[in-house]
């Protein structure tokens, strides 16, 4: 059996990936794709704990987040590309470098 | 299962149901009008449908005694807690939600948006059962399920006015943002579940005693989580500019009732799941300075702000600063003192909000500059503006000297005087910046001021109902009283700790 640290050191990398795409890329389709990394990693976080540590008892509770922690990603998913595709129809571009318009 | 726990529930069943009505009512009563039609002034049926519904359920949350919420309640094995401090954050939320529909009306009218009436207050409400879950969580996964309902709507309003590229840009910054944070929140909660074993706030605070690696950064992720929705200062990059871009009624909501409904969530689950002494001592060490970082450099940009609404996101994030000063050791009477800071703070903002949305949607100024002489031309809305922005600053007859009094009470009795006295050079700093729309409105001359127009009446109701709580509340400590009654509820969740 896969010991947990190893899985635990593949989520974080997995986190820090996505925090560190989500501050260097231009993209915003892939700054959402940095940050659905985050979601996915924590979700493996709560799975793994479940499964490794507390599953013996019959507790449930971090497959159950990870159930619902991914229904609610897909819907956060769903309305972000909803407005990228408007500024889209709206200045040709969804680059997070034209998203400038108000500042300071 | 036993369907009688939803009994536990009235608020949320009686908005569930009102969410409902409104969602049929919207197919059959909201007509795209047809080509050549003029779109008559005479309120249309979806307005008075949706206000109707909510004063109903507002009126029936505010009835105390009909539905047995006067004492503290659970349901679903613990995931929902209830206590009568909650219906009455509820009810002040209800309230809130209320005067923003009713402000709502004049924009709402427009051409580009009177096909998609029903859609803005579905997705409000919608927000607002969200905050409702949250407020009564009793588990991590009840609160983070409530968080993005209230969350993810709270972008599709951002960006609603599809055809003005400033709120598209604002809803790409909002949902970004709010994306980045839920992650960094999500990942704290699974490092707690990793090590407590269990979500349960309860459970939670019982085995987290002292302050070991795993518990600090669960803490922290949770406050950054949280700190995003308050917009307390280091998470608050994205306010200005989703504040500026998004429509003005949107604007007033987020300012209000969503960082509102935060706040007092921040506190429950502070008090009740980071509840061990070490723990405690670290958070009220990281709010103490997110406190006086946003306190103080809200104010300072504040100052130098032209576009009134981005004016309003820095007195909204100093006033968040204000609000998280009554969490700070978590007593019982600085859970009462937010409750009234919170309802003060929502007739105030919500008033100036309703100022500012009815000028921009009569003449599509919105700069300070603009309002130069308009007490010449509008009186009475000046008059109303400078009343709301006097209890945001604390002059003394209006409510907000009170509440802010109640919140700096609150604070010095948990022995955080130096803190106290920041806040309250910081106080004498904000009449300076909100002196200066006073002084723009009745002495400044202006060539071309803003011109005389008669707002609509559901505008005017909104005015009457803020005026009324701005000049009402402050009087004689009875609401202060009245909510104090309930704080029974945290002392015995403190107690039981």
């Amino acid at each position: 059996m896969i010991e947990l640290n190893y899985i635990l050191i593949v989520s974080a990398i997995m986190m820090f990936a996505g925090i560190f795409g989500f501050l260097t890329r231009r993209s915003t389709l892939a700054i959402l794709l940095s940050i659905e990394l985050m979601l996915n990693s924590a979700d493996i976080n709560f799975a793994v704990f479940n499964r490794m540590l507390y599953g013996q008892s019959g507790n449930t509770e971090g497959f159950f987040f990870t159930l619902f922690s991914i229904a609610i990603t897909a819907a956060e998913s769903a309305i972000a590309i909803a407005i990228m595709v408007n500024i889209y129809r709206l200045i040709k571009d969804t680059s997070v470098d034209k998203l400038t318009k108000m500042k300071w | 299962m036993d369907y009688s726990q939803f009994l536990h529930m009235p608020e949320e069943a009686s908005l569930l149901a009102v969410i409902l009505i409104l969602f049929l009512a919207d197919l059959f009563m909201c007509k795209e009008p047809k080509d050549g039609e003029t779109i008559s002034q005479k309120p249309s049926a979806i307005n008075v449908v949706a206000i109707g519904l909510l004063s109903i359920h507002t009126l029936i949350n505010l009835l105390p005694c009909c539905n047995g919420c006067m004492q503290a309640t659970e349901a679903f094995g613990g995931m929902y807690q209830h206590t009568p401090m909650m219906t009455v954050i509820k009810s002040v939320l209800n309230i809130g939600t209320l005067v923003v529909f009713l402000m709502a009306n004049s924009w709402l009218r427009r051409p580009e948006n009177i096909v998609k009436q029903g859609e803005f207050y579905l997705v409000t409400l919608f927000t607002l059962l969200g905050m409702y879950f949250m407020i009564s969580s009793g588990h991590f996964l009840m609160f983070f399920i409530g968080l993005e309902l209230a969350s993810v709507p709270m972008a599709a309003l951002v960006a609603y006015d599809k055809y003005r590229y400033e709120s598209a840009e604002a809803g790409a910054k909002f949902i970004l943002l709010a994306l980045f944070s839920s992650a960094l929140l999500v990942y704290g909660l699974s490092l707690i579940y990793g090590a407590t074993g269990t979500l349960y706030y309860s459970s939670v605070g019982a085995l987290f005693s002292g302050d070991t690696l795993l518990s600090v950064i669960g803490l922290t992720f949770f406050l950054s989580g949280m700190g995003f929705k308050i917009s307390l200062v280091p998470f608050h990059l994205w306010t200005a500019d989703t504040y500026q871009g998004a429509p003005t009624v949107v604007t007033a909501y987020l300012s209000v009732i969503s960082k509102s409904s935060a706040a007092f969530v921040l506190f429950t689950v502070l008090v009740k799941a980071f509840a061990g002494d070490s723990l405690m001592a670290e958070w009220n060490t990281g709010l103490y300075w997110i406190i006086i970082a946003s306190i103080t450099l809200a104010n300072i940009f504040a100052i130098q702000q032209q576009n009134l609404k981005r004016f309003m996101a820095f007195s909204a994030i100093s006033q968040a600063g204000y609000i998280v000063l009554g969490i700070m050791g978590g007593t019982a009477q600085g859970m009462t003192s937010i409750v009234f800071y919170i309802l003060v703070y929502m007739v105030a903002n919500l008033g100036a909000f309703a100022v500012i949305n009815v000028i921009e949607q009569n003449s599509g100024k919105i700069r300070i500059d603009d309002y130069d002489g308009l007490y010449e031309t509008n009186p009475h809305l000046s008059f109303i503006m400078t009343l709301c922005l006097f209890s945001l600053a604390g002059i003394p007859p209006f409510a907000g000297m009170f509440s802010k009094f109640f919140i700096f009470m609150a604070a010095f009795n948990a022995g955080y005087h130096w803190l106290v006295l920041i806040a309250l050079i910081n106080t004498v700093l904000s009449l300076y910046y909100y002196l200066l729309i006073v002084k723009a409105m009745y002495i400044k001359k202006n060539e071309h001021p803003i011109a005389q127009f008669q707002s609509d009446g559901y505008t005017r109701a909104a005015l009457v109902i803020c005026t009324t709580g701005v000049v009402v509340l402050g009087i004689g400590g009875v609401f202060y009283n009245y909510i104090d009654t309930l704080s029974y509820g945290i002392d015995k969740m403190l107690g039981a700790l």
